[in-house]
């Protein structure tokens, strides 16, 4: 059995209802699990004294508005041991999107779901500090949003200047 | 009437105490409230901060008791920018992203796309590139070693590694156009092939380069000051350093042997003999040793890269993917139309998602690219080894003194562009 077999295996031995899909794409396998199982499959997975994925490569997330589940946390965890990458997978709906923190697994995990919550406002329960990391702290919005504008600056041409003109933001006094 | 410019009141209240912003209340020690410690900031405007790196730093004296990084000041968009571009014209944005690591950028961003689509590329194009990114990780060493010299007040050092540098980007020059931004890298190979005058000006670097590295280690290895100042400064041990998703010279310098040139070849790494160094206690002075060593052996996979360069195609031949060359659209009505449609619509691939690492200067780059079946990336992540390594800052310099925090700052080589993206 291959190790992304095995490590299937055990997810589907220990999660059971938990774990919705499992696919493989050009070689990587993905489990899909329920919101709630992440940290135990995360545990799991990096506690397996023979799988041991011990490093947490990749946490991010996907918007795919304006389906429903709306977007999917994206996991990537690395096996030194057994040279292996293994992808999870935690689909969340459009309204209130929250998922848990998989900090108390791994550490790293902190900068790179505050990265999360600040792009697509997604909350992660039991976060240690979930303030936004790359946008200002005021910002509106969440830009990595498939609803959110790329945002240009209108071009003023002569028929329209003054429409456009109002609608600048100058700076006051 | 004289006025008291003494104390910020914005900073400090009407008791005397200072105020901490509350969101940052959770991140300090209780005795920040009480006056006994004090916060000062670091930058983001801090010759020493490696770019615009804010830290607030909680000292206790001189000790540091907390440290409070703040990234995000280079955040320019890159990643919501490529959504909007198709496959190929957003390679243009992974050069701006860890620009001493440019090559790296394009390399782990096409790997990605061929992966995605199952494109092949000549062995002829995969040798160039691993030339071009080894070039690339000497750059970016020789970067790293003289700012973290300079900022440990080892001035000479700077000006001899900006010499070394500048041959470098000549190079770069002679095979892209550009000495930074190249976009040399190209889905399905390289731009063009290796011009005649490359070969001559890479021999003569890698003939006088080794003579220059024995120089650098002249200069520091043995010297008193430089290894009071970084021998023993930020422990790790390698359960610390992969808990911080620390990975490339952070991690070896802990005692792991851990590259992915070695344990998931790409690009044809497996064909050429390299070793990878590692050190024992992971302190800024080993961290230092492992990247002196890199550069040697980086030399090593670019010398025979060099002698065994196989000949053949610089770039895949597959006309869905990669455009036809200039020469061709005189002739070919085929051509025209492949021309046309790759620069306008641009080439689609399928619905799926895939993750590619790379071992870029810094550790693992990691590129995330999901497909939805249109010509434009739905969704590109990078994670990048500068995130990680200003995250574990707080664990890195906790104990430390204030002057040992720009030791530790420029021996984890961060690159803003990188971590802000």
């Amino acid at each position: 059995m291959s190790v992304p077999e095995q490590t299937v295996a055990l997810l589907k031995d220990r999660l059971g209802d938990d774990i919705l899909d499992v696919s493989t794409f050009r070689g990587d396998t993905t489990v899909t699990l329920e919101p709630k199982a992440v940290v135990m499959a995360c545990k799991l997975l990096r506690d397996d004294p023979e799988l041991s994925y011990d490093f947490l490569a990749l946490l991010t997330a996907v918007d795919y508005w304006p389906a429903e589940p709306r977007f999917a946390v994206v996991y990537r965890l690395y096996s030194t041991t057994q040279n292996q990458f293994f992808g999870l997978r935690v689909p969340l709906p459009g309204q209130e999107p929250v998922v848990p923190t998989i900090e108390s697994v791994f550490k790293n995990a902190n900068w790179h779901e505050r990265e999360v919550y600040d792009m697509f406002g997604i909350q992660f329960e039991g976060h240690s500090d979930m303030r936004r990391i790359l946008m200002p702290a005021d910002w509106e919005g969440h830009p990595l949003r498939k609803d959110y504008p790329l945002g240009y600056e209108e071009v003023q041409f002569t028929f329209n200047f003054d429409e456009i003109d109002r609608k600048k933001p100058y700076a006051k006094e | 009437m004289m006025t008291d410019n003494t104390k910020d009141e914005h900073l400090v209240s009407e008791t005397g105490n200072e105020v901490i912003p509350e969101e940052l209340k959770h991140l300090v020690s209780e005795r920040a409230f009480t006056g006994e410690t004090m916060l000062l900031n670091m930058g983001p405007q801090h010759p020493s901060t490696h770019g615009v790196l804010r830290l607030l730093l909680e000292l206790d004296g001189e000790e540091i008791v907390n440290c409070i990084p703040d990234i995000g000041f280079l955040h320019t968009g890159i990643e919501k920018n490529m959504e909007a571009k198709t496959y190929e014209k957003a390679l243009v944005m992974t050069d701006r992203m860890d620009y001493l690591n440019n090559m790296g950028n394009n390399l782990t961003y096409c790997l990605a796309i061929e992966k995605l689509v199952g494109l092949d590329v000549p062995e002829r194009a995969q040798a160039i590139r691993v030339i071009g990114v080894e070039l690339q990780r000497i750059n970016s060493h020789l970067v790293w070693l003289g700012t973290h010299a300079l900022d440990l007040a080892a001035q000479s050092v700077f000006l001899y590694t900006f010499r070394e540098r500048e041959l470098i980007l000549d190079m770069f020059e002679i095979l892209s156009g550009a000495r930074m931004m190249g976009s040399y890298i190209r889905p399905g190979g390289v731009w063009r092939d290796l011009p005649d005058e490359f070969e001559p000006a890479l021999r003569s670097f890698l003939d006088g380069f080794p003579t220059r590295l024995d120089q650098y280690g002249a200069l520091l290895t043995k010297n008193p000051i430089w290894l009071d100042r970084t021998r023993g400064i930020s422990r790790m041990t390698t359960e610390e350093a992969l808990q911080e998703g620390l990975s490339g010279p952070l991690l070896r310098a802990t005692g792991m042997a851990f590259d992915l040139r070695k344990a998931q070849p790409y690009s044809g790494y497996d064909k050429y003999e390299f070793e990878i160094p590692t050190e024992s206690t992971g302190d800024v002075y080993d961290r230092y040793q492992v990247r002196m060593r890199e550069m040697r052996e980086s030399l090593r996979i670019i010398e025979q890269a060099m002698d065994r360069l196989p000949g053949g195609l610089f770039r895949s031949d597959n006309r869905k993917f990669v455009p036809p060359p200039r020469a061709e659209l005189g002739h070919s009505m085929e051509a025209v139309i492949h021309h046309f449609k790759l620069w306008t619509e641009g080439f689609r691939a399928p619905s799926g998602e895939v993750y590619v690492a790379t071992e870029s200067p810094r550790g693992i780059l990691g590129c995330y690219l999901v497909g939805d079946g249109s010509p434009h990336p739905y969704r590109v992540h990078f994670r990048t080894s500068s995130f990680a390594g200003l995250q574990a800052l707080p664990t890195m310099t906790k104990g430390h003194l204030v002057s040992d925090v720009v030791a530790i700052i420029s021996s984890v080589d961060p690159v803003l562009g990188d971590s802000d993206r």
